[in-house]
C-alpha cells in the first residue's frame, strides 16, 4: 500500500524552487513536486503555529475557512505587458473586456484557441493605461508567455517576473490581518489591485484568491518574500497552508484547476465559464475560437461541467468514469476528493447535457463498483468575497 | 523494548498473531505518509485472500491506497470502528485502528515477515 504516498523513485528529477523554499522547510513543510517546482503540500507545524493549527491538509483547510491561511503560489507565472496597443493585443487572445478594464481593476479571463478550447486561465490587472499585470498557471507559463509574445505588436513588450514571489493570504480574517500591516488593504475592493507597502515591504496587492474566501494575492520582490511570509504568520490568525488545502478549498469553491477541469479540449461553454466573455466581445466574437464558442452557445454544448456529491463516504478521484442510472456512459470526473468543510466527498466533472441538472442521479465507477452520486450546485461552499 | 510479536511488511502493514488469527493494520509511518485518512473500505467477511492480494482501501485527503493481504487466509473479522471514524487511523494506527483479521494456515509465513528491527532498518533506506 501507500504507493501513492511514497515516492517510487528516490532520485526525483531536479525541481525548481520558490524564494520561500528554505522558509517552508524551516516551518515543517512536506515538499512535493508540482508543475516542476518543489512545493509544500502540507505542514507539520511546531511552536506557536502548532498551538493555532495542528497542520495537515484537513486542519490547514479548516483554519483558512475559520481564520486565515498563507499560501506560497510563487510557482505561478507573473508578467507585465506594456504598450499603447497592449489592451488590443490581449483582446486578440482572450474573450474578456480588457479595453474596458479600469486602472486598479483585475479580471479573470481565458486564453483560448481557434477551436474554442482553453489554453490557460489567468488574471489580468490594469495597473495604468497601457500597463497590465498578468498571473498565469505554473504549468502553462512558458507556453503562455511564448503565445503572447508571438502576437506582440511593435511598441508592446512582455516582461516575465521570475524575480518576484507571490503569496496568497486567504480567509475571513485576511482583511483584519493585512489592514494591521498595511492600512490601505482594507479599502481594496474585490478584484481591486494596488501597490502598497506592507510594513515597509513594497507589494502589489490584489483582492482575490482561489479558496472562495475573502483574501489577497500579494506579489513581492523575491528577496523580501521571507520577510513578508514571516511577518504574516506572526499575526495570531495566520498559519501557513500547503497545496493540499489549496486544492480542497478551491474544489469546495467550485473553481477550475487548469489541466484537470479545463484544458485545450474543453470550451468555456462546457466549463460554465461563459461569464468571462465581455458583453462588448459578444457583439463581434473576435477572439480565438469566438465563432465556435458562439455556435456552442446557440446550439448547446454536448457536455457540461457539474458539481457531484457521491452519496457515501468514498471519494471519487479525477479520471473516474461516470455512468447514467440506465447504464449508459455519462462522462468523467475531472477533480475529486474530500471536502473538509462539508466532511464529505465532493467532485467536479463533465456529464452529458441531459444529465447536468441539479439533483440528477449518477453512478461513479470506483474500483469496479458503482457508487451512487448526485449532481449538485456549485460552489459546494458559498463564496465569501467582499463585494 | 522491541516488540518481537509484531511483524511488518515493506508495504507498511503490521501483523500480530494470536493462535492462527493474524490482525492487520497500517504502520505509524504509513498513516504519517498518507495524511488525514477520510475513508476506509474493508474486505468482506469469509473472503479467502492470497498473500499480496489487494483487499482493503484507505483514502486520505491526498490519495487512495490499496492495502494488500500480507499473508494468505480467510477474513474472519473487520474493524467497523475505522469505517465510521477514519481519523482513528491517524490517531492510533498501531492499536485501536486495526483493519481486519485473517485466519491463516501457514504460521511459517508469519515468521518470515520483517520483525521490528528489520522494518525500522527498511524505513531508514526510504
Amino acid at each position: 500500500m501507500i504507493e501513492n504516498a511514497l515516492p517510487d523513485d528516490p532520485t526525483p528529477p531536479v525541481l525548481l524552487t520558490t524564494p520561500l523554499d528554505a522558509w517552508h522547510r524551516a516551518h515543517g513543510a512536506r515538499m512535493v513536486g508540482f508543475a516542476g517546482y518543489a512545493m509544500p503540500v502540507q505542514y507539520d507545524l511546531a511552536g506557536a503555529l502548532a498551538a493555532r493549527c495542528r497542520g495537515g491538509v484537513m486542519a490547514e483547510h479548516l483554519h483558512c475557512r475559520a481564520q486565515a491561511a498563507l499560501f506560497d503560489v510563487s510557482h505561478m507565472g507573473q508578467a507585465t505587458l506594456t504598450g499603447a496597443t497592449a489592451a488590443a493585443l490581449l483582446e486578440s487572445l482572450v474573450p474578456g473586456d480588457i479595453i474596458g478594464l479600469k486602472p486598479g481593476r483585475q479580471r479573470y479571463t481565458l486564453l483560448t484557441n481557434e477551436a474554442g478550447g482553453i489554453l490557460d486561465d489567468l488574471m489580468v490587472a490594469t495597473l495604468e493605461p497601457g500597463k497590465f499585470f498578468l498571473v498565469v498557471n505554473a504549468s502553462r507559463k512558458d507556453d503562455d508567455f511564448t503565445h503572447i509574445a508571438a502576437s506582440l505588436p511593435a511598441g508592446a513588450s512582455l516582461t516575465p517576473h521570475p524575480e518576484r514571489a507571490l503569496l496568497a493570504l486567504q480567509g475571513p480574517q485576511a482583511q483584519a490581518v493585512l489592514a494591521r500591516l498595511c492600512p490601505a488593504a482594507a479599502a481594496l475592493p474585490f478584484m481591486g489591485v494596488a501597490s502598497a507597502l506592507v510594513r515597509g515591504i513594497p507589494c502589489l496587492l490584489s483582492r482575490s484568491g482561489y479558496t472562495g474566501e475573502d483574501g489577497f494575492e500579494i506579489s513581492v520582490p523575491a528577496e523580501r518574500a521571507e520577510d513578508l511570509a514571516t511577518l504574516l504568520v506572526e499575526q495570531p490568525e495566520v498559519v501557513p497552508a500547503g497545496l493540499g488545502a489549496r486544492d480542497s478549498l478551491r474544489l469546495e469553491a467550485g473553481l477550475c484547476l487548469y489541466g484537470n477541469d479545463i484544458d485545450e479540449l474543453t470550451s468555456p461553454v462546457e466549463a460554465g465559464l461563459t461569464w468571462v466573455i465581455g458583453k462588448r466581445r459578444k457583439l463581434a466574437w473576435d477572439f480565438p475560437g469566438g465563432v465556435a464558442i458562439r455556435d456552442q452557445l446557440d446550439n448547446g454544448a454536448p457536455r457540461l461541467r457539474v458539481g457531484i456529491r457521491p452519496d457515501g463516504r468514498a471519494p471519487a478521484r479525477a479520471g473516474t468514469t461516470i455512468a447514467a442510472t440506465d447504464g449508459t456512459e455519462a462522462g468523467v470526473i475531472t477533480s475529486g476528493g474530500f471536502g473538509p468543510s462539508l466532511n464529505a466527498p465532493i467532485a467536479m466533472g463533465y456529464v452529458r447535457r441531459d444529465l447536468a441538472a441539479d439533483g440528477t442521479k449518477l453512478s461513479l465507477l470506483v474500483r469496479g463498483k458503482e457508487l451512487p452520486a448526485t449532481v449538485a450546485a456549485l460552489p459546494f461552499v458559498p463564496h465569501h468575497y467582499v463585494r | 523494548m522491541a516488540d518481537t510479536d509484531t511483524r511488518y511488511t515493506k508495504d507498511h502493514e503490521w501483523i500480530r498473531l494470536d493462535g492462527d488469527i493474524a490482525t492487520i493494520g497500517i504502520t505509524d509511518h504509513a498513516q504519517e505518509a498518507l495524511g488525514d485518512v477520510v475513508f476506509v473500505e474493508l474486505p468482506e467477511l469469509q473472503r479467502e485472500v492470497e498473500a499480496g492480494e489487494a483487499c482493503a482501501v484507505v483514502e486520505s485527503v491526498k490519495a487512495a491506497s490499496d492495502i494488500y493481504a500480507p499473508l494468505a487466509g480467510k477474513v474472519v473479522e473487520t474493524n467497523q470502528v475505522i469505517v465510521d471514524e477514519p481519523a482513528l487511523v491517524n490517531g492510533d494506527a498501531m492499536g485501536e485502528a486495526w483493519f481486519f483479521k485473517l485466519e491463516i494456515d501457514d504460521i511459517e509465513a508469519f515468521n518470515a515477515l520483517l520483525d521490528e528491527a528489520a522494518y525500522n532498518e527498511f524505513l531508514e533506506t526510504l
